[in-house]
């Protein structure tokens, strides 16, 4: 009855570590399975992922794009809705970038590179525009609408990839290599310019625009008046309507804001490591990206390290398939589904339990 | 004799709320039980562990003298005891006697079940003179056939002891009548009756003795006709409280709100308000009475914009108002309208926001509150301590959540947030729900205080007597009309009881 006392360290502390280590548990379990240890495979992820300066580079450059789709996730779920299209609206950012990237190539980089940017923004909340608009005002389910658009964007990419947009004598479905003055640069060359050197490895410049997006985010939802509706809407749409808050407007603009964050994740892929708009560049970052947000419990600082953790997931996984062939590239698909299982959809398996044995200790301490 | 019940020592916490304290209770069989105590003095935990709810720490109950042990409702079921619940438990699209047989289906196949309780149930309506048609569809009973059905549905399962909480809480005055008749009687033929209220007045009316909780614990059991109400209160509350509502008779002003043949349509087509027509001026306090669902929500929310009404008008200081178009909530609360939600839950309070979030709902766009589009934590919560201290919230922490304050406090901080924006026209719906009789003392001084200082009041309440004791003029509603209106000095029970069951002496055929 009384979960209302349980304090925040408990809450969105010890419950998802509980959750972490409950998914790793499992996934030992399966590692012994098929007789591995899954002490040593744990050490190799570990390893791969922190360990170098090369794994810690890809750590940080897949969690960047978790760091944008889990808090599109977020947005949305702060105004009550479950946008589950990031993965669309990701694609469509990065057509909206590679569209200005090549349309408009003879810019200066310091106009064209925030033009892009900004393209990737727009494309992306521009594609969950008629999902939102749907919901608002026609009561069409977000979620029903925002997953068939993914699929409308998978093809619509194809479709441009193939045809219009395809490099003329390319076989590959990609577009021609955007202009430097539309890319940006990788860490290691901005160390190079500081005098500093370090292993050359995708993470970008985008990785300091996830980081301000977090805290702009963080100060949308807190410390604006915007972001007070939107929470009113999320918790209680009948007291956002009696505040005279329109729950239908702030439903289009927290989706369009969750879109143009979703959008944002192309300025990682595109911009900063492909240089060139390509086929299915999101490899399910817009789905991570949910289990990102649940992680992380909406809050941007969670977010991040849920994307931080998962960003280990890909590239200690990835490791752990080179170093041992017995387990594959799927069997590292199983343990981030366990994280996914665990941290996401069961995320509140634990919570009940561990509030009540908080309780009843706090109460026994309040009683002596 | 052995008491029907005897509840010993029951003790139960929840985390660090000590909700029952060693409390015990004896009810006699063939009596009729109040237990009475303000929110969360620990009556509904002491019932709900009685019916299986919940499981004591400690303590023991006794059934008919015989030790129990209830651990689920079915447990209790087959003690012989029946809860009747403030909320009705009914499937609206099942008849009545699909109803009574949930739970008691009697095998794949319903037609052996449902003929044995339909002898049952009318062996029973028959012996207690209740009037029920077994093949009703409960969405079309009225609420007192509602609260029937529901007894019933105990006693078929063969109850003897019967709880029921707040079961007056929904009905009119002459409907509540015929519900003291009907326990009486049942009384009468030896079935034990334990009535839960927050109604002094009902306890004194209908019970043999009563037992008083204040903060989980058992303060006293006494014989009815050996009290008064004011003792009871006091009992209740641990100090004397002032029961009548001091006020010197009204000066009103110039007409502030003007409603014109106002009708309301609801989503599904339902005519919710009749062509309604009323003023309030200012300096008065407008109290419309009636069973709730006769209109009073539709009226509040239309004027206070949420509602768009089909016609009729609305003039707010001789304005014209376009109320739920361009008139919104926002709009009117530049023009002076505040508004008191009936349903603080729902519309009044976000409750997973702290307690100084709450309190700038529908104020977060005031300039005091920070720069541009930014809001200044600050400053909202310097505003909240000062709500607080005004209206004498407790605790006074701003920080804290919403859900995690009393009702009382949780209504406190809604009229904190509205009054102190000095209205021209304030609407209050039920500001005294789920609150108090501390609190109540409070509220009501304060809604008078601000109708002595020339503001208007339009006042919604589903306690008559609430409406009596602070209106100066009462309008009685029922199937979306105004049926009456009267000065609450010159009306009796009975004269508003009729205008609330929609029968007028001008007009008598009577609302559906």
């Amino acid at each position: 009855m009384n979960a209302n006392a349980v304090p925040v360290w408990l809450s969105a502390g010890v419950v998802p570590l509980v959750n972490v280590a409950v998914a790793f548990l499992a996934a030992g379990l399966v590692v012994a399975l098929i007789g591995e240890s899954p002490l040593e495979a744990l050490g190799i992820m570990l390893r791969g992922a922190l360990g170098s300066q090369y794994g810690l580079g890809y750590t940080l450059y897949y969690a960047t794009s978790f760091i944008f789709t889990g808090l599109a996730v977020a947005v949305a779920f702060h105004a009550g809705h479950f946008n589950i299209g990031g993965e669309g609206q990701a694609l469509m950012g990065g057509l909206g970038a590679a569209l200005v990237a090549l349309g408009l190539p003879f810019l200066p980089w310091p106009v064209l590179l925030p033009l892009c940017v900004l393209g990737a923004i727009g494309a992306g909340a521009l594609w969950v525009f008629i999902p939102a608009y749907l919901q608002a005002y026609r009561g069409s389910h977000v979620v029903i609408t925002t997953i068939m658009f993914n699929f409308l964007a998978g093809t619509l990419l194809v479709y441009l990839l193939v045809g219009p947009l395809k490099m003329t004598g390319s076989m590959a479905p990609e577009t021609a290599k955007f202009v430097p003055a539309a890319t940006l640069p990788l860490m290691s060359q901005m160390a190079a310019w500081a005098g500093l050197t370090i292993t050359r490895t995708p993470v970008n410049l985008s990785f300091v625009f996830a980081m301000l997006a977090a805290l702009s985010v963080w100060v949308l939802i807190w410390r604006t008046r915007l972001g007070y509706a939107i929470r009113t809407v999320g918790a209680n749409p009948d007291a956002a309507v009696y505040a005279g808050i329109s729950p239908r407007r702030i439903t289009v603009i927290a989706l369009l804001i969750s879109g143009g964050l979703a959008g944002l994740m192309a300025t990682n892929e595109i911009l900063g490591v492909q240089g060139r708009l390509i086929n299915e560049f999101t490899a399910g970052a817009g789905f991570v990206g949910i289990a990102v947000a649940l992680m992380g419990r909406g809050h941007p600082f969670g977010i991040v390290l849920a994307a931080l953790l998962f960003g280990v997931l890909y590239q200690g996984g990835a490791e752990l398939a080179f170093d041992k062939p017995r387990i594959t590239r799927e069997m590292i698909i199983v343990i981030q589904g366990f994280v996914i299982l665990f941290a996401g959809a069961l995320e509140m398996m634990f919570a009940d339990k561990l509030a009540s044995l908080y309780t009843r200790i706090a109460g026994r301490a309040a009683a002596a | 004799m052995n008491p029907a019940i005897q509840m010993t020592g029951i003790d139960k916490r929840f985390g660090a709320v000590h909700a029952n304290r060693a409390v015990d209770l004896s009810v006699e069989q063939g009596s009729m039980h109040g237990l009475i105590g303000e929110n969360g003095a620990g009556k509904s935990t002491l019932m709900s562990i009685l019916y299986g709810f919940y499981h004591a720490d400690a303590g023991t109950i006794a059934i008919n003298g015989r030790p129990s042990l209830i651990r689920t409702p079915a447990d209790a079921i087959h003690s012989g005891i029946g809860m009747v619940h403030q909320h009705f438990m009914l499937v609206e699209t099942f008849t009545v006697v699909e109803n009574v047989m949930l739970g008691a289906e009697g095998g794949a196949f319903t037609a052996r079940g449902a003929s044995a309780v339909r002898a049952k149930l009318q062996a029973l309506s028959y012996a207690y003179g209740m009037d029920v048609n077994p093949d009703a569809v409960v969405s079309d009973l009225a609420v007192g056939e509602l609260q029937r059905v529901e007894i019933l549905k105990a006693l078929v399962k063969g109850a003897n002891i019967l709880i029921l909480d707040e079961p007056t809480a929904v009905l009119t005055p002459t409907e509540v009548e015929k519900l003291f008749v009907l326990l009486r009687r049942l009384a009468s033929e030896g079935k034990t009756v334990i009535i839960v209220t927050h109604k002094l007045k009902e306890i004194m009316a209908v019970t043999d003795r009563v037992s008083v909780m204040r903060r989980g614990e058992m303060v006293g059991t006494l014989e009815t006709k050996d009290t008064n109400p004011a003792d009871l209160a006091e009992l209740m509350v641990g100090r004397r409280v002032v029961l009548t509502i001091e006020k010197f008779p009204a000066h009103p002003g110039a007409v502030v709100l003007e409603v014109k043949d106002l009708a309301v349509r609801d989503a599904r087509g339902t005519l919710r308000l009749d062509h309604v027509s009323f003023q309030v001026r200012a300096g008065e306090i407008v109290g419309i009475a009636g069973v709730s669902g006769n209109g009073q929500s539709e009226l509040l929310e239309t004027i206070a914009g949420i509602r768009r009404p089909e016609s009729g008008s609305v003039a707010l200081n001789g304005e014209l108002l376009d109320c739920g178009g361009r008139d919104d909530p926002k709009a009117l609360r530049a023009k002076g309208l505040r508004h008191v939600p009936e349903d603080r839950h729902r519309m009044g309070l976000v409750k997973p926001f702290d307690a100084a979030e709450s309190a700038i709902l529908g104020c977060s766009d005031e300039p005091a509150f920070g720069m541009g589009p930014f809001l200044s934590r600050d400053a909202v919560l310097a505003e909240c301590a000062v709500r607080m201290q005004s209206f004498d919230v407790r605790p006074p922490d701003p920080t804290l959540r919403t859900a995690l304050f009393s009702g009382g406090n949780q209504q406190k901080l809604v009229l904190a947030r509205e009054i102190e924006r000095d209205p021209k026209l304030l609407l209050v719906g039920q500001p005294t729900r789920g609150v108090d009789i501390g609190a109540i003392e409070f509220i009501h001084k304060r809604l008078i205080a601000l109708r002595d200082a020339g503001k208007a009041i339009l006042l919604v309440s589903t306690e008559l007597d609430e409406v009596m004791a602070l209106s100066d003029r009462v309008l009685v509603m029922c199937g979306g009309r105004i049926t009456g209106e009267r000065r609450p000095e010159d009306a009796g029970e009975q004269d508003m009881g009729l205008l609330m069951a929609g029968v007028t002496s001008d007009a008598p055929k009577a609302a559906a």
